[in-house]
């Protein structure tokens, strides 16, 4: 049933203020209870129910605003003295000393600590406490432990435009620091006021950078020297060379001239082995790879032009995207190029075209890594378009081992340096994939989203626990691997290397076959040419076409004859 | 006293024993086996050290107390017996 109230109100109150009294409470509807319509229900007997006599509590979360700490250390110089002793003065602080020694709470003080202190450094002498107990005993086999990488530290770039980081190294003592070349890669988008710094980070410190390297143009590479660790390297965004040393500051060494440096980016800078510890060389887009000698950055030592057809026209070269060179093959150095072809080349070379010495191509795009695997240098890993590939250096036509290829476009890759048949790559999308593949051939044994925008490169720390990966904004995040995926499995060398033959020899008898199968195809083409030779007849198509006509022709002209003459001979036979 | 002089001699004299000294509340130090400014530092650095875990005992348990403090680092061990007015230091390189 409804309840109504009605209320009435005159047209020219509305809009009225509202005058408010006091009134008595008025009953406005009393509903009884009703006993019939308790029989529609049914009555429940247990009745369970929930009761908790506690007080109710609630959680919140909040997220305090990131506090910017520095660490500090104080130097103590001077102990409390009392007023009336002056602390230079010798006298004074003698006697000072001579008082509290003859103090009585100061003798009894000292007996009893003294005979605390003999207890201990008694128990010290005894026996060491920390001393490896079990080192003979073999190393516990590895458990099947997953496979797993979590993230120890994020550095951001601390700048208000981000960059992307573009490259990362290792600082070559111990680790500790690491070097993020950041620049804006994308064809004339840097924005107006991006900073061209780039930052040397400090392990323990990632809420500020160590040092900040500041370049005249933003740096896409930077390398540490192998040799001495106070020297870097950096390439250019507009094809100069850079050298710093930490300990000089923040600005530019040594600067290569503009009109001897490279055209384009400088996107490949590798240190050489030599005995000065001063010779690099580095690579660019414009399809050079120069030689230098950082003590005289003003002119290359060696220019060599990438251009496979060996006749040294800057407009053939290829543009080279990345470089490789293994100190234990010091003659021998790997382009990977922007058309998806790696050339290997030979330092020894008398002349530019013997300086080339192969090519391997099956890359769709341009190769953004390369490099030997540390163990067996015979077979190296590239990166480009979706996949990741490896090679042998013995089979030319094609890669030994390829992955699938991926959703999103791979950016960066490298051998795992403590595990023969492990290899990292990081993907446009954000993941890091990790390989093994003694372990998973089809798919990475370990994919981990590292962060939601791309990421472009990516660094193994030497150990080969530490990941370092840097973003497109600039965040360079470090993970640690589980101990499985660093440390070498028993066996793992060989079975690494037998997969390397296995490849490599299943490559060579595809290309055998294939070149059998060209050779007769070649063969089959030939033979055919000569049937033909043999038929002067007319092939052309207009001939054959008038000689049917010709032929058909002829017949209906017999038949018609013939009909003529049977008809003759019919009518002469009365 | 010269049970003070004994006690100390002895201990400088055990294996291994690097330096000794005496420091009282304020960070003087009273007697000292090494140099002024290593003396001070270990002083005023230990003496904080100290306090914070005579405090940190006391406050899990009130009726406890620290008798003697123990830092272990990778070039040798600290040792300190603390008092209510003065610290003996001992710092000691254990044998391995």
């Amino acid at each position: 049933m409804e309840i109504v109230y009605v209320y009435l109100k005159k047209r020219s109150e509305f809009g009225k203020q509202c005058n408010f009294s006091d009134r008595q409470a008025e009953l406005n509807i009393d509903i009884q209870p009703n006993p019939e319509l308790a029989e529609q229900f049914v009555e429940r007997n247990p009745v369970d129910t929930g009761i908790q006599c506690s007080t109710s509590m609630s959680e919140h979360e909040a997220n305090t605003e990131r506090f910017e700490m520095e660490t500090r250390g104080v130097n103590h110089v001077e102990g409390g003295w009392p007023k009336d002793v002056n602390p230079l003065e010798l006298e004074q602080t003698i006697r000072f000393r001579k008082k509290v020694e003859k103090d009585e709470n100061y003798i009894n003080a000292i007996t009893q600590l003294g005979s605390i202190m003999e207890h201990c450094i008694k128990q010290n002498n005894a026996i060491d406490i920390y001393e490896e107990y079990f080192d003979d005993e073999d190393p516990v086999e590895v458990t099947e432990e997953a496979p797993s990488a979590k993230t120890i530290n994020v550095f951001r770039d601390p700048q208000e435009i981000k960059r992307a980081a573009t490259h990362l190294s290792w600082h070559p003592d111990g680790n500790r620091k690491l070097a993020v070349a950041y620049s804006c890669l994308d064809f004339q988008q840097a924005p107006v006021g991006m900073s061209f710094d780039s930052y040397i980070w400090d392990m323990e410190n990632p809420n500020k950078p160590e040092i900040a390297l500041r370049p005249s143009s933003p740096l896409v590479t930077l390398e540490y020297n192998p040799k001495d660790s106070h020297v870097l390297l950096g390439g250019c965004y507009n094809g100069q060379i850079a050298c710093w040393d930490t300990r000089k500051g923040s600005l530019v060494a040594e600067l290569s001239t503009i009109e001897f440096s490279h055209r384009d980016p400088v996107y490949g800078t590798i240190w050489l082995q030599s005995k000065t510890g001063t010779e690099c060389f580095s690579a660019s887009t414009d399809g050079q790879v120069m030689w230098w000698d950082i003590r005289k950055l003003s002119e290359p030592t060696e220019v060599l032009i990438m251009d496979i057809s060996k006749k040294e026209m800057l407009e053939n070269a290829l543009g080279a995207i990345s470089l490789e060179f293994e100190s234990t093959l010091p003659t021998k150095f790997m382009v990977g190029t922007e058309q998806g072809v790696v050339i290997s080349c030979n330092r020894k070379g008398k002349t530019p075209a013997e300086k080339i010495v192969c090519t391997f191509s099956g890359h769709h795009g341009p190769i953004y890594a390369l490099q030997r695997n540390p163990f067996y240098p015979k077979n190296f890993l590239t990166v480009g378009d979706w996949t990741a590939r490896i090679w042998s250096e013995d089979s030319r036509e094609s890669s030994i081992m390829w992955t699938k290829y991926h959703m999103a476009y791979l950016t960066d890759g490298a051998w795992s340096p403590s595990r023969p048949a492990v290899f990292f790559t990081t993907k446009m999308d954000g993941t890091l994939d990790i390989w093994d593949f003694v372990f998973k051939q089809c798919d990475p044994a370990l994919t981990l989203k590292v962060c939601d925008e791309a990421l472009f490169c990516l660094r193994v720390q030497d150990n080969g626990c530490l990941i370092a990966c840097g973003s497109r904004l600039g965040t360079t995040t470090l993970l640690e691997v589980s101990h499985g995926l660093a440390t070498l499995q028993r066996n793992e060398k060989n079975i690494a290397s037998s997969v390397f033959e296995r490849e490599t020899r299943r490559e060579k008898i595809l290309e055998a076959r294939h070149r059998e199968m060209r050779l007769k195809e070649k063969g089959k083409a030939e033979g055919k040419e000569e049937e033909l030779r043999e038929e002067e007849t007319a092939t052309d198509l207009e001939g054959l076409v008038t000689k049917a006509e010709e032929e058909f022709f002829e017949v209906i002209f017999s038949e018609l004859k013939r009909k003529e003459k049977d008809a003759m001979k019919k009518k002469q036979k009365p | 006293q010269t049970e003070v002089e004994e006690t100390l001699k002895r201990i400088q004299s055990h294996k291994g024993v690097i330096g000794t000294m005496v420091v009282n509340a304020e960070g003087i130090p009273i007697r000292t086996t090494l140099d002024n400014s290593t003396t001070v530092q270990y002083a005023g650095l230990l003496h904080q050290l100290t306090m914070k875990a005579r405090s940190t005992v006391r406050d899990i348990d009130p009726q406890n107390d620290l008798t003697f403090l123990r830092i272990r680092s990778k070039k040798h061990e600290i040792m300190v017996a603390p008092d209510k007015e003065y610290l003996l230091i001992v710092i000691q390189n254990p044998c391995e």
